[in-house]
């Protein structure tokens, strides 16, 4: 598990984009219609946060009321019909209410860390000089940790619960979202027409406001969207590892490792969970590359 | 040229600065006193007092990271609380363990990756591309523990032919290059590698097909060069950036291995952070972070020298 070191991005259309705009968010919408692959995960991932947020409608059982003779009842029981876990809670119902923790875990940090490493990197961007060096610097020590490794260490540190891996997952995104913004923000900057804004006595503020933010807000929010994906899949895993959510609340990750015990008496219940964090993920992963392509962002 | 390597190489000394305060910092934002985990909450006063003597957690923080800092430097990470034990030579048995798991792991990576990016690059548009192209999508999206578990699930508790855990037979603790032991490292480099599997295949399939876009492959084409000889100049100019991914791979998969070592029980770095942190053993915890993260950012160093030994070009600021 890693976010890919993003590539410095030489060439990103930003004339481009400011070129066609009035007609860009029509093109955009035109080649996402016809892109069926990025439709049909788009509409998986509003599907898991629906069924998430109406898991209290959805769900057949009570998540958390357990039976000591129903426990590990096969898929396919009848009242259980994905089966029950090793306390006798229904699996369908756990999984249900599992998407809301994932998700919010999941995609907390990618916000928390687009809004502070996204701040960081355009006014390192902007500013550029001393201010830029000590932001970028500051992101580099940060760098010199495999994603996992940080993640695992800060939540480590500070011991389990669910602020505590939102936060540790945070500090993860926030120095490559700060690197993106940062390099975007500096190849704005140098735009002709940035200058020509400067120039006419524009100020400080209104120049980010109007013409940096508009070019650089779109590369920012689709490489934030593309760590959606590695966040559920590190936050489940801090779970995973009894790091993040604590128990008898159902998560993901979580539920994949309470169940392991499970894996010689009813494997296919003990994948189960493993198969929710997998479809979310790649989900979002294909619907933001899916974006990406639409919106014609190289990052 | 060598002007470069050097000023790269003084660049590492604040970034591994930084990082030694920042894995010293850990101690400090983790809540309770690192102590409990030797004495309980009962201890009479003056043992609490001596211990944190003996530990040196009596002094001022600077002096505490100075001294700390002092011994890391030569080697000296100081005792585990929870055995009493140097956490060095805890690490000793570790690192070996997670090293090999990961080089076999990136080795796998690197070859299906590489096969079948090439291809999708190759034949870019055809089902041959959507196929390798979904593959590497999979590879980055899919929770690798719970791969491990379907794995496990797969070939020892239903087909039986695969060890479910550990790195070789009763309990062994280190590797050996024998059957009994190869058997065991099967499942957990196969879920380790399905990361730089999927990345490298990304890579490898963007790099191929940005070099067929260029002038030269048409010129070559034009000369009369049989495929097989254009696949030569591919390889020779795709070679600098995937070797630069796989030495990166290489690095995060030494920290991230932690996951796929719980799943499968494998006593190398990962198990022995997980169980640092449950122990609340913040030596063991220090020491190891910072030899994954020290290791990260020595290949992150050799990648970025190699690369330039390569091609010039390739020159970072």
């Amino acid at each position: 598990m890693n976010i890919s070191t993003p590539a410095a991005p030489e060439t990103i259309d930003v004339a481009q984009v400011a070129v066609q705009s009035r007609g860009y968010w029509a093109t955009v919408l035109q080649r996402l219609r016809r892109d069926r692959v990025t439709l049909f995960f788009g509409g998986i991932v509003l599907l898991v946060i629906l069924i998430s947020v109406f898991a209290d409608v959805i769900a057949p059982h009570d998540p958390y009321k357990a039976s000591m003779i129903k426990r590990l009842k096969p898929v396919g029981t009848e009242g259980h019909w994905l089966g029950t876990d090793e306390t006798g809670r229904d699996m369908l119902s756990r999984l249900l209410y599992g998407g809301r923790l994932s998700l919010f875990m999941g995609i907390m940090p990618v916000l928390y860390a687009l809004a502070i490493g996204g701040t960081l990197g355009i006014i390192a961007g902007f500013v550029g000089g001393r201010v830029n060096m000590v932001i970028m610097r500051t992101m580099d020590v940060f760098y010199a940790f495999p994603s996992v490794l940080l993640a695992i260490a800060i939540s480590g540190a500070l011991g389990a619960g669910i602020g505590n891996a939102v936060l540790s997952l945070t500090l993860v995104f926030i120095p490559p979202l700060a690197r993106v913004a940062e390099s975007v923000t500096t190849q704005v900057r140098n735009l002709d027409y940035v200058e020509a804004a400067r120039a006419s006595g524009a100020s400080a503020g209104k120049i980010i406001r109007v013409h940096v933010l508009s070019n650089v807000l779109g590369a920012i929010f689709i490489y934030a969207t593309s760590l959606i994906s590695v966040s559920i899949i590190l936050a489940s895993g801090l779970s995973f590892l009894g790091l993040g959510v604590r128990p008898p609340e159902p998560e993901w990750g979580l539920m994949l490792n309470t169940l392991r015990q499970a894996i010689y008496v009813n494997p296919l219940l003990a994948a189960l969970p493993g198969v929710m964090i997998f479809i979310t993920s790649l989900s979002f992963n294909l619907v933001s590359d899916g974006l990406r392509s639409a919106m014609d962002i190289r990052v | 040229m060598l002007g470069y390597i050097l000023r790269r190489l003084f660049y590492v000394i604040p970034i591994a600065l930084g990082v030694s305060i920042l894995v010293f910092a850990l101690v400090h934002i983790a809540p309770g006193d690192p102590l409990n985990a030797v004495v309980g909450a009962d201890a009479p006063a003056q043992v609490v007092e001596k211990l944190k003597k003996d530990y040196g957690f009596d002094q001022p923080l600077p002096v505490q990271y100075v001294r700390w800092l002092g011994r890391a430097l030569v080697g000296d990470l100081g005792l585990s609380v929870v055995n009493n034990q140097p956490v060095t030579s805890a690490l000793a048995v570790a690192v070996p363990n997670t090293l090999m798991l990961a080089i076999v792991a990136t080795t796998i990576g690197f070859v299906i990756g590489s096969l079948l990016g090439g291809l999708a690059g190759y034949y870019q548009g055809t089902w041959i591309d959507k196929v390798a192209t979904g593959f590497g999508v999979t590879g980055v999206s899919i929770p690798h523990y719970w791969l491990g578990i379907v794995l496990v699930i797969i070939f020892a508790v239903e087909l039986n032919v695969l060890p479910a855990t550990g790195i070789g037979p009763g309990g062994s603790d280190g590797w050996q290059f024998d059957w009994a032991h190869l058997r065991h490292i099967i499942l957990p480099a196969i879920t380790l590698s399905v990361i730089p599997c999927g990345i490298i295949t990304r890579t490898v399939r963007a790099t191929v097909a940005e070099i067929l876009s260029q002038e030269f492959v048409q010129a070559l084409r034009a000369k009369g060069l049989l495929n097989g000889r254009i696949m030569l100049h591919i390889v020779r100019n795709a070679a600098p950036t995937v070797l630069a991914v796989m030495g990166l791979q290489l690095g995060y998969l030494l920290g991230g291995s932690i996951l796929v070592e719980t799943v499968f029980n494998w006593p190398g770095t990962g198990y022995l952070l997980n169980d640092a942190i449950f122990r609340r053993d913040i030596p063991t915890l220090q020491g190891t972070i910072l030899v994954l993260a020290m290791f990260f950012v020595v290949l992150n160093l050799l990648v970025d020298i190699m690369q330039t030994l390569v091609d010039p070009r390739m020159r970072r600021s």
